[in-house]
C-alpha cells in the first residue's frame, strides 16, 4: 500500500504539480466541483420525497375513497369497482413468513459453517462463490425455473404430502396446490438465503476471537460455543439480517407472481392459491385503465411505507455490524 | 474428611470428571452435551447441503434447457408474434435490456460517484451528508415494482411507455448501490495520498478526480458492475415503464419497447412449449450477461488495491 | 493435602495394575487436586503445597513439535511439569512460547493447518492419543490468556458459564461465591454481581478470567502473558494470587516479563528461536529447563545466560 501512495504521490509531482499551479481558475473551480457534488447527493432526496409524493398523490383518490376498507377489505373486483386489498395484503405477509421459516435457518446454518467450522479452503471458497451466485441470479429466472422445474419436481408433491399427513390443520387444508402461498414461499426463502446468510457471516465475523477462545478453554463443545458466545454476541445483527431478507421477501414480484396462483382472496390454508401485492402489481397492470391503475398504485404505497419501516428498523440493528 | 468433601465435588459434575482409576479416554462429557454438538453439526452441514442444490439445479438446467435453442437464428432475429410459433429469438429483448441499461448506466454512475464524493470529500459530520447516506440506505431497500410505480405516475403517464422510462426506473434502482459501494472505496482510499496532493498545490476537484477516484478505480467499477448486474435482472418497474414489445426498435420513447426479463417473463407465463423454449434461451442469455458482469466485479474486487 | 498422597495411592495401585494388564491404557493414577478448601483454609497448609522431588509430572512433554501447515513452530520440546508449582515459559517474542503452551490444552488445534507431533503425557496419559475428547481436556485444564477477556455478561453468569455447560449440579450461588473468593475478586464485587463483566477494570476483568477457569474446578492453570496488559499495581494482585492458587493448582506461565518469571515461578523453560540460514524459516526450541533459581543465576547454556542477563542489565 505505501509503494502505492509513493508510485502516484511521485507520479503527481513529475509530471502534473507545476501544471496544476499554473492554471488559475483551478482554485475558483473548487465551490462548482462542490456544488455538483452536493446536487448529486440531494438528488437522491429529491428522487425518494418526489416518489412519495407522486405515488401517494395518484393513490389519493382510491384511499380517500375506500378509506379503511382499503386494507381490510376483502373483495378486489376491478370491473365492479370495489378495491379491497386485504388478500394482497395477507399474501404478501404469508408467503414472507414462510420464506423467512425456511431461509433462517438455512442461512444460519450457512453463516456458522463458514465462520465457525475449520473448512478447508478447498470448499469454503466453492460454498462461499455459490451462494453469492444465488443472490446474483435475477428474480425472472427463479420464476421460470420454479415454474417448470420446482413446481412438478418438488412443490406440488411437497404440498399433497403436506396435506395428506397434517391436512387437519387448517393451514394444511386442500386440495393442495404447487402454485400456492407455499409454493411462493419456498422460492423467496432461496432467494433471501444469501442476502441473510451474507449478513449473519459480517455479523459473525465481528465476534471477538478471544470470546471463542475462551468459552472452548473451559470446556465447551463446538455447538455450546457457538450458541453462548456466536448468538449471545450477535442477537441484534442477527434480527437485523433477518429483517433485511424480510423487506426484500415483501418487495420480491416476478418469482411471486408467477409461482402464488393468482386468486385474490383469503385463504387460512398455505397450500391455496393467493396472491401478494407486488404479483397483483405486475400481472394486472398491463391490463389496467383508470381506478384500477390508481388502486394498485395505492398497493404499491402501502407495500412501500411496510418495506421501508421493515428496512429502517433493519438498518438501525446491524448499523454497528454491517461495513456496507 | 477433606477425601469426603473432595469426594462430594465430584458429585457435583455431570458427565466425565477425571479422577483416580478413570482415564482421559474414558472421560467424555455427558452424553447429551456430545449428541447435541454432533446433531447441530450435521444440521448445520445439512443446510449448506440443501442451500446449495437450488444453485447446482439453477446452473445445470438453465444450460441445458437453454442451449437446446440457443442458436445464431436466436440470437439474431426478434420475436415471432405468436408464443405458438417455432423459431425466432430475443434480439429485440436484448436491444432493448441493453440500451436502458446503458442508458441508465449513462446516468446513474455519474450521478452516483459524485455523491460518494460528496460523502466523503465534504460530508464529515455534516448533517445533510448524514440524511443521504441514510436515504440512499432506504433507497437500496425500496422495492423495484415500486420504482416502477412511481416512474409510471411521474413520467409514462404524460410521455407513454418508452426506453427512456425504463432506464429512468433502472438508473433509480442503481443510484444508490453505486453510492454505497463507491463511499466505501472511497474511505479506503490513505490520507498521505491527498496530502501528497494538496502539497502540491492541488485543488481539492484536481484531487479527486486526479488522485483520488483513480487509486479507488477498480473499487468502484466493483460496484458499478454489481449494479448494472442487478439492472440488467430487473423485471418488476420494466413492466410498469417500457411495457415490452415485439418489434426490434431503438426508439427512446414514444414506443414501447421489450427487455430480455419481460421476453422470459412472458415467456414463463404462456402455455405454449415454443414460447416457453425461448424463454428458456433467454434466460440462458440474461444468466450468462449477470453472472459475467458479477463474476468480473469480484475478481476486479480481488485486485483491488485497498482491501478492507 | 499432601497427607492424603499415602491413602490414594494405595488405592489406586490396584486400578492401576489392573488397567495397565488389562488394556495398557495409562491411569490417572495421581491424587486429584480439587480445590477443597477456601481460600482462608488454604493459608493454613501453606509449606506444605510445594510437593516432593519424586511426585510424578502433571504433564511430560515427550518430542514435542508444532506445525502450522508446512511451516515447523517449535521443535523436539521435552520437558517435565512439576503439579503444584508455577512453571514459567520464558523466551523473546516469537519463540513459540505461546505455541507451546496452547498444546497442553489443545487449544492450537482450533487454529486451521495446526498439527502437533509427539506427546503431552498429563498424568501419564497422552492427551493427543486418539479417543481423547480436547473438550475433556481443556475442562480438566483451565485457561487464561493475554487480555482479560470475559464475556459480555454479568460477573455471575462469566463465572457461572464453565460450571453450566459442564453439567455443574451443586449450588452454584456458592460455587461462584467460592471462585470469586478464591480469585482475591469477591470482596470488590459482591454487590455488584448482576453487572455487566466489561465495566470492571482491567486488573479485575482478568481476576474474573481466573475466577472464571477455577470455577470448573480444574487441575491446571495455564496463562498466556497473564500480566502483560495490566499496570504495575493490578500485576502484583495477580502474581501474589499465584502463589495462593499453587496450593491447589499446578500452574504454568508464559511470560515476558523476566523478572516475573523469576519472582513467582519455581521452574523456568527457556525457548529459543533457531534460524535455518538457508530458507530463512525459523521456529522455537527448548534451550534449557530447570529450577528458576539456577536458571537465572547459574544457567547452563550461553543463550539462556545472555538472554537473562541481557534483560537483566
Amino acid at each position: 500500500m505505501s509503494s502505492v501512495s509513493g508510485e502516484v504521490a511521485a507520479g503527481a509531482s513529475a509530471g502534473t504539480g507545476r501544471k496544476w499551479q499554473r492554471r488559475g481558475l483551478s482554485r475558483r473551480a473548487d465551490p462548482l466541483f462542490l456544488l455538483l457534488a452536493a446536487l448529486s447527493g440531494v438528488l437522491i432526496l429529491l428522487v425518494l420525497a418526489y416518489m412519495v409524493i407522486s405515488t401517494t398523490g395518484t393513490a389519493l383518490p382510491v384511499f380517500t375513497k375506500e378509506g379503511i376498507t382499503f386494507l381490510t377489505g376483502k373483495e378486489w373486483s376491478p370491473s365492479a369497482g370495489k378495491f379491497g386489498a386485504l388478500p394482497f395484503i395477507y399474501g404478501t405477509v404469508v408467503t414472507s413468513v414462510i420464506a423467512l421459516v425456511i431461509a433462517v435457518p438455512l442461512s444460519l446454518a450457512v453463516a456458522l459453517f463458514l465462520t465457525e467450522y475449520p473448512v478447508p479452503r478447498r470448499l469454503r471458497g466453492p460454498i462461499t462463490y455459490a451462494v453469492d451466485l444465488l443472490a446474483a441470479v435475477p428474480s425472472v429466472i427463479y420464476g421460470l425455473w420454479g415454474v417448470f422445474v420446482l413446481l412438478p419436481l418438488f412443490l406440488q408433491p411437497a404440498a399433497d404430502f403436506l396435506n395428506k399427513y397434517l391436512g387437519f390443520i387448517p393451514i394444511f387444508a386442500g386440495p393442495p396446490s404447487g402454485l400456492s402461498y407455499f409454493g411462493a414461499g419456498v422460492i423467496l426463502a432461496i432467494m433471501v438465503t444469501p442476502i441473510i446468510s451474507s449478513m449473519c457471516r459480517e455479523v459473525f465475523a465481528t465476534v471477538p476471537d478471544s470470546d471463542r477462545q475462551a468459552a472452548y478453554a473451559l470446556g465447551a463443545t463446538r455447538w455450546e460455543m457457538i450458541r453462548e458466545v456466536v448468538f449471545s454476541h450477535s442477537r441484534s445483527g442477527i434480527i437485523g439480517a433477518v429483517m433485511l431478507g424480510l423487506g426484500r421477501a415483501l418487495g420480491e414480484t416476478i418469482a411471486v407472481a408467477l409461482l402464488i396462483g393468482s386468486r385474490p382472496v383469503v385463504d387460512a390454508s398455505v397450500l391455496r392459491p393467493g396472491y401478494s401485492m407486488a404479483a397483483v402489481i405486475a400481472n394486472q397492470f398491463q391490463e389496467a385503465t383508470g381506478d384500477h391503475i390508481r388502486a394498485l398504485v395505492a398497493i404499491g404505497v402501502v407495500l412501500f411505507a411496510i418495506t421501508i419501516v421493515i428496512n429502517m428498523a433493519a438498518r438501525a440493528m446491524v448499523w454497528r455490524f454491517s461495513r456496507l | 474428611m477433606n477425601e469426603a468433601r473432595a469426594e462430594a465435588q465430584l458429585q457435583n459434575w455431570a458427565g466425565g470428571r477425571l479422577q483416580p482409576g478413570v482415564s482421559l479416554r474414558q472421560c467424555r462429557p455427558t452424553r447429551r452435551r456430545v449428541w447435541r454438538d454432533r446433531r447441530n453439526t450435521a444440521l448445520i452441514i445439512l443446510g449448506v447441503v440443501i442451500t446449495l442444490i437450488p444453485v447446482v439445479m439453477i446452473l445445470y438446467q438453465i444450460t441445458s434447457k437453454g442451449i437446446r435453442t440457443m442458436d445464431w437464428e436466436f440470437l439474431t432475429s426478434s420475436m415471432p408474434l405468436s408464443f405458438r410459433r417455432e423459431g425466432g429469438g430475443f434480439l429485440n429483448a436484448l436491444v432493448g435490456t441493453l440500451i436502458m441499461v446503458g442508458l441508465a448506466t449513462a446516468v446513474s454512475v455519474p450521478l452516483g460517484i459524485m455523491a460518494a464524493v460528496y460523502l466523503v470529500e465534504y460530508g464529515k459530520g455534516n448533517w445533510l451528508a448524514r440524511l443521504i447516506r441514510f436515504f440512499s440506505d432506504v433507497m437500496t431497500g425500496v422495492p423495484s415494482v415500486f420504482v416502477g410505480l412511481f416512474v409510471y405516475t411521474a413520467l409514462v403517464v404524460n410521455f407513454g411507455f418508452g426506453a427512456l422510462m425504463g432506464a429512468a426506473s433502472l438508473a433509480i434502482i442503481m443510484m444508490p448501490i453505486i453510492v454505497r459501494s463507491t463511499e466505501e472505496m472511497l474511505k479506503l482510499v490513505p490520507g498521505e495520498l491527498k496530502d501528497a496532493s494538496y502539497g502540491l498545490g492541488a485543488a481539492k476537484w484536481q484531487t479527486v478526480t486526479k488522485v483520488v477516484l483513480p487509486s479507488a478505480a477498480p473499487g468502484i467499477v466493483t460496484g458499478v458492475m454489481l449494479a448494472v448486474a442487478r439492472a440488467a435482472g430487473e423485471t418488476a418497474p420494466l413492466i410498469l415503464t417500457a411495457l415490452g414489445s415485439y418489434q426490434l426498435t431503438a426508439r427512446l420513447w414514444d414506443q414501447p419497447i421489450s427487455a430480455l426479463t419481460l421476453a422470459i417473463f412472458d415467456g414463463a407465463r404462456n402455455p405454449f412449449a415454443a414460447g416457453q423454449a425461448r424463454a428458456w434461451a433467454g434466460a440462458l442469455e440474461l444468466l450468462l450477461i449477470v453472472l459475467i458482469f458479477t463474476i468480473v466485479a469480484r475478481v476486479m474486487a480481488s485486485r483491488s488495491r485497498f482491501k478492507r | 493435602m499432601k497427607e492424603q498422597a499415602p491413602d490414594t495411592q494405595a488405592m489406586n495401585s490396584p486400578v492401576a495394575s489392573s488397567e495397565a494388564t488389562s488394556g495398557g491404557t495409562r491411569v490417572y493414577a495421581q491424587e486429584v487436586a480439587p480445590p477443597v478448601t477456601l481460600s482462608v483454609a488454604g493459608v493454613s497448609e501453606e509449606g506444605r503445597a510445594t510437593g516432593s522431588p519424586a511426585e510424578p509430572p502433571v504433564f511430560s512433554v515427550r518430542n514435542l513439535s508444532v506445525y502450522y501447515g508446512k511451516n515447523l513452530a517449535l521443535k523436539d520440546v521435552n520437558m517435565d511439569i512439576r503439579p503444584r508449582r508455577i512453571t514459567a515459559i520464558i523466551g523473546p517474542s516469537g519463540c513459540g512460547k505461546s505455541t507451546l503452551i496452547r498444546c497442553f490444552n489443545r487449544m492450537n488445534e482450533l487454529i486451521p493447518g495446526a498439527r502437533v507431533e509427539g506427546e503431552v503425557l498429563y498424568h501419564g496419559e497422552n492427551i493427543y492419543a486418539p479417543g481423547v475428547d480436547p473438550v475433556v481436556v481443556r475442562r480438566h485444564i483451565g485457561m487464561v490468556f493475554q487480555r482479560p477477556n470475559p464475556f459480555p455478561k454479568s460477573i455471575y453468569e462469566n463465572v457461572a458459564f464453565g460450571a453450566r455447560i459442564n453439567g455443574y449440579k451443586g449450588d452454584m450461588d456458592e460455587l461462584v461465591e467460592r471462585s470469586l473468593r478464591r480469585a482475591a475478586l469477591w470482596d470488590e464485587v459482591k454487590n455488584q454481581l448482576k453487572k455487566s463483566a466489561l465495566d470492571l477494570s482491567g486488573g479485575q476483568q482478568q481476576r474474573l478470567c481466573i475466577a472464571r477457569a477455577i470455577a470448573v474446578e480444574p487441575d491446571v492453570i495455564l496463562m498466556d502473558e497473564p500480566a502483560s496488559a495490566l499496570d504495575p499495581i493490578a500485576t502484583t494482585r495477580i502474581e501474589d494470587l499465584m502463589q495462593e492458587l499453587k496450593q491447589d493448582y499446578s500452574i504454568v506461565i508464559v511470560t515476558h516479563n523476566m523478572q516475573q518469571a523469576a519472582r513467582v515461578s519455581d521452574e523456568t523453560a527457556f525457548l529459543y528461536t533457531e534460524v535455518d540460514e538457508a530458507t530463512s524459516a525459523r521456529w522455537g526450541i527448548l534451550v534449557e529447563f530447570g529450577p528458576t533459581s539456577r536458571i537465572f543465576t547459574k544457567p547452563l547454556d550461553k543463550r539462556t545466560e545472555d538472554y537473562v542477563s541481557g534483560r537483566f542489565g
